[in-house]
């Protein structure tokens, strides 16, 4: 049986940080559904902050501030001590990708540009360009290359393996073989990012359905705070691809169709610079009023910036406009509304990245330490992924050297590997039934119209009673048309939504049992934050085969809950 | 109204199929559509098994580059009317070996650029230290801190745009008949990092790509330019590389002469 000491399962920026910091004395490989390289990391745009008071405006900015900024980001929901520790590593971690080879944008005088970034009290969003994600990425997968470190590519993991109270390996999809087996590991990291194609609009790239989440949620580990999906307020109309906030950062202007900078309504300070929630709702509630364009979105108007400035910061925004809007930002403004963009909750693990199944660890987007709480600071994402990447990839190597594991029996690893098979082998026998695409559209719709930027009791309890019914259909009547097992996207897709159908459960069970507004959380019907009953976290476990909602304090050090004004 | 489409989509599974061959499916297109989209409703509504790689749809992550109707693009940006013809051609990336319909092996392409050490190379490792590892208790390599402006970097700065799709790699003529060859994006990649303010890798540590199946294999017609789908412009940079090391060369037959 194939076996290593720790498995990293994805191969995005979480990923590839937790592999280079995994001790190079361990047997080490990364697994991915696709080439570490088209991970959904290369489509970060805007930056990455750090305190580092590089910018005129910034002398003043330090740790504490960012440490601040991200906790009221957050609507207080945030563990103080997890953002005080991701903020503090901000800065030397900025040095190490410079020095592994980042092209940063610089300011004159040669040292990292920043740029303004929403609910941030400086500029401190570190950049190259609108292409931050995609050239953190290439430097360190090019790094990931110098060490050798193993990578089975196009292997989709479909179970995480439980044995004697500890984590054994997983069971794997390998899409070039059409096979499905085990494989040993003593330690498995997660790094398996978020699940925007759970909705219709969503800004993620079409692999992004979340299964990691769910995968580990059906083996027993808790998620938590579910229920905080943040909206995007900038997604190009109709495709939905992302125009980074750096399009604000850099002066952009949102104007309804009165020719209005309508921000001037919801955050008069903070302007187009608010946060995300608060942005995203304030678009929202433009369009929905009547004040948008076909009752479908606003304008992102960045003409004023000027032809150089839009060439040289913003050339990605640029490219997208002109290819698939068919406009030049130069020339008109941009088309843009709200869509899903990324999941604030995730698997619950603690500041080491350490989930309560011994040897099992989580990072980045399917991961929920907490440093966002209830809503994420633009910027704080591709932080988060390096800094907690890192963290997990040193605490599993700890773990592998330090524990005594008593090893899984090959048997039991071979049978769970079966029964998966033998499912497949149940839907490919089906003659008739249900696509998988067709469930998955079902499901779209039902969270994107129930589950959305603006919730209330009685769709919240009909999305749950839908998602119940989709997953009858799914148990029942699911099948697989191909017959081809190789290079089967379509069993891909059936294989992982079993696991989309738990996430969106736990998703709105949350957002039900949640009865306040907080952060990206919007209640119409309890519109305001109550810290006395909701200042908790939501942890959902998955217990004798269902799921059991309970909840958790939120860890604070130093920062008492204060009304978000911006 | 909908506007009909015939896709012809090369099919083959070396497992199963003798040979390959092109397979016909008719195309309605309800509203504006890219090939990607195109492809993925072919795959839901008429044949599961067809097999194609895609990831982001927004022309960043290199998923899906693909040949259509003889022209190198990314499935994901390009439009069905933008074609102008109602047969659509679709055939996998030439010059790699076809593991199944449109999916191709990478290897060849991802091995060449590895041979020349793609990253900014340390002080430490050219003197035969190894790249600065960490230590355990350590997260963060420690770091001069480096000046430069930007100017500096705008000689690799188009470099920092690939997206590693191999569409250059695979329209390379000099590949198709060479393998040994390392290809456009490899040898621009050497020239990146040679003008990175950061890199300290010498003239001797890369010295070897002075060969036919190096810098001096490329035909010069452009072809990695043409098909680029990020305007990276890989034979500027390699001719760029050519006459850096004809400097260095020049200035050895100096020293020597000293």
């Amino acid at each position: 049986m194939l076996s290593h000491d720790i498995l990293i399962v994805g191969g995005g920026l979480a990923g590839l940080a937790a592999a280079l910091q995994a001790d190079p004395s361990l047997s080490i490989a990364i697994i991915s559904k696709v080439h570490p390289l088209r991970s959904h990391s290369v489509a970060a745009q805007g930056g990455i902050n750090a305190a580092l008071g590089n910018h005129p405006e910034g002398r003043d900015d330090n740790w504490e501030k960012h440490t601040y900024d991200t906790i009221k980001g957050s609507d207080f929901l945030a563990d103080q001590d997890a953002a005080e520790l991701l903020c503090r590593e901000a800065i030397p971690m900025i040095y190490e990708l410079e020095k592994l080879g980042v092209p940063f944008s610089r300011f004159p005088g040669g040292v990292i540009a920043q740029r303004p970034f929403g609910g941030a009290g400086f500029p401190r969003t570190c950049y190259a360009a609108d292409r931050t994600g995609l050239v953190i990425m290439h430097t360190l997968f090019e790094h990931v290359w110098r060490r050798r470190i193993k990578i089975y590519s196009e292997w989709l993991v479909v179970k995480l393996l439980v044995e004697h109270g500890v984590c054994q390996g997983v069971v794997v999809y390998d899409l070039t073989s059409g096979l499905i087996f085990p494989v040993r590991a003593k330690a498995v990291i997660f790094a398996t990012g978020g699940y925007g194609r759970v909705y219709l609009k969503t800004t993620n790239a079409y692999i992004n359905h979340g299964s990691g989440i769910g995968i580990a949620y059906k083996a027993g580990v808790p998620l938590k705070d579910m229920e905080f999906v943040q909206f995007h307020p900038t997604s190009l109309y109709s495709k939905n691809i992302l125009i980074t906030e750096g399009a604000r950062g850099e002066g952009g202007y949102l104007i309804n169709r009165h020719g209005r900078r309508f921000m001037a309504d919801y955050a008069p300070q903070a302007m187009e610079l608010a946060p995300r929630d608060i942005v995203a709702r304030a678009i929202q509630t433009e369009i929905d009023r009547g004040n948008g364009f076909e009752n479908e979105y606003v304008l992102l108007d960045l003409r004023h910036l000027g032809a150089e400035k839009i060439k040289k910061r913003l050339p990605s925004v640029r490219d997208i406009c002109l290819r698939f809007a068919g406009l030049d930002p130069i020339e008109k403004p941009i088309p843009i509304q709200p869509a899903q963009h990324y999941s604030m909750g995730g698997i619950d693990v603690d500041i080491r990245g350490a989930t309560c199944l011994p040897g099992f660890y989580a990072a980045g987007e399917c991961a929920c330490v907490s440093v966002h709480g209830a809503n994420r600071l633009g910027g704080n994402s591709l932080l988060e992924t390096i800094v907690f990447g890192k963290i997990a990839g040193r605490e599993a190597s700890r773990y592998v050297k330090n524990s005594h594991i008593r090893e899984a029996n090959p048997s039991f690893m071979e049978a769970e590997a079966r029964k998966i098979d033998e499912r497949v082998e149940a839907w490919m026998s089906r003659r008739d039934g249900e696509k998988v695409h067709r469930l998955l559209n079902r499901l779209k719709v039902i969270m994107t119209e129930k589950v959305g930027i603006f919730r209330n009791e009685k769709d919240l309890a009909l999305a749950l009673e839908e998602i119940r019914n989709i997953r009858e259909d799914y148990e029942k009547r699911g099948y697989l048309a191909g017959h081809n097992r190789r290079y089967s996207q379509e069993m891909v897709n059936m294989l992982e939504f079993e696991y989309m159908l738990d996430l969106c459960e736990v998703i709105t069970m949350g957002a039900l049992a949640r009865r306040e507004t907080r952060g990206s959380h919007y209640r119409l019907d309890y519109p305001e934050r109550n810290d006395k009953d909701w200042l908790k976290h939501t942890i959902v476990t998955w217990k004798e085969g269902r799921p059991i909602l309970s909840y958790k304090p939120v860890v604070i050090t130093k920062y008492s809950p204060v009304t978000r004004l911006y | 109204m909908a506007r009909k489409y015939l896709f012809r989509i090369f099919r083959f599974d070396p497992k199963k199929d003798e040979k390959p061959y092109f397979q016909d499916f008719f195309y309605e297109e309800e509203k504006s559509k890219v090939i990607l989209e195109a492809l993925m409703d072919i795959r839901n509504e008429q044949d599961a098994t067809l097999s194609f790689r895609y990831s982001c749809r927004e022309g960043v992550c290199g998923s899906c580059g693909l040949v259509i109707n003889g022209e190198f693009e990314l499935a994901c940006r390009t439009r069905l009317n933008s074609l102008g013809k109602e047969v659509i051609v679709i055939e996998p990336l030439p010059n790699l070996p076809v593991l199944k319909d449109l999916v191709v092996d990478m290897e060849p392409f991802f091995q060449a650029l590895e041979a020349i050490k793609p990253y900014v190379m340390a002080e430490e490792e050219i003197e035969g230290q190894g790249f600065q590892e960490l230590k355990e208790e350590s997260l963060w390599l420690s770091s001069p801190g480096y000046r430069f402006e930007e100017k500096e970097m705008e000689a690799i700065e188009p470099l920092t745009n690939c997206i590693l799709c191999g569409c250059c790699y695979s329209a390379c003529p000099v590949v198709a008949r060479d393998e040994r060859y390392l290809g456009p994006i490899a040898l621009a990649k050497l020239y990146r990092y040679i003008r990175d303010p950061r890199d300290r890798r010498r003239f001797k540590d890369w010295q070897y790509v002075g060969t036919s199946s190096g810098l001096w294999g490329c035909d010069t017609v452009f072809r990695c330019n043409e098909v680029c789908p990020r305007q990276v412009n890989p034979a500027h940079a390699l001719l760029s590389l050519r006459r850096r090391y004809l400097i260095e060369k020049i200035k050895q037959i100096f020293r020597r002469k000293k």
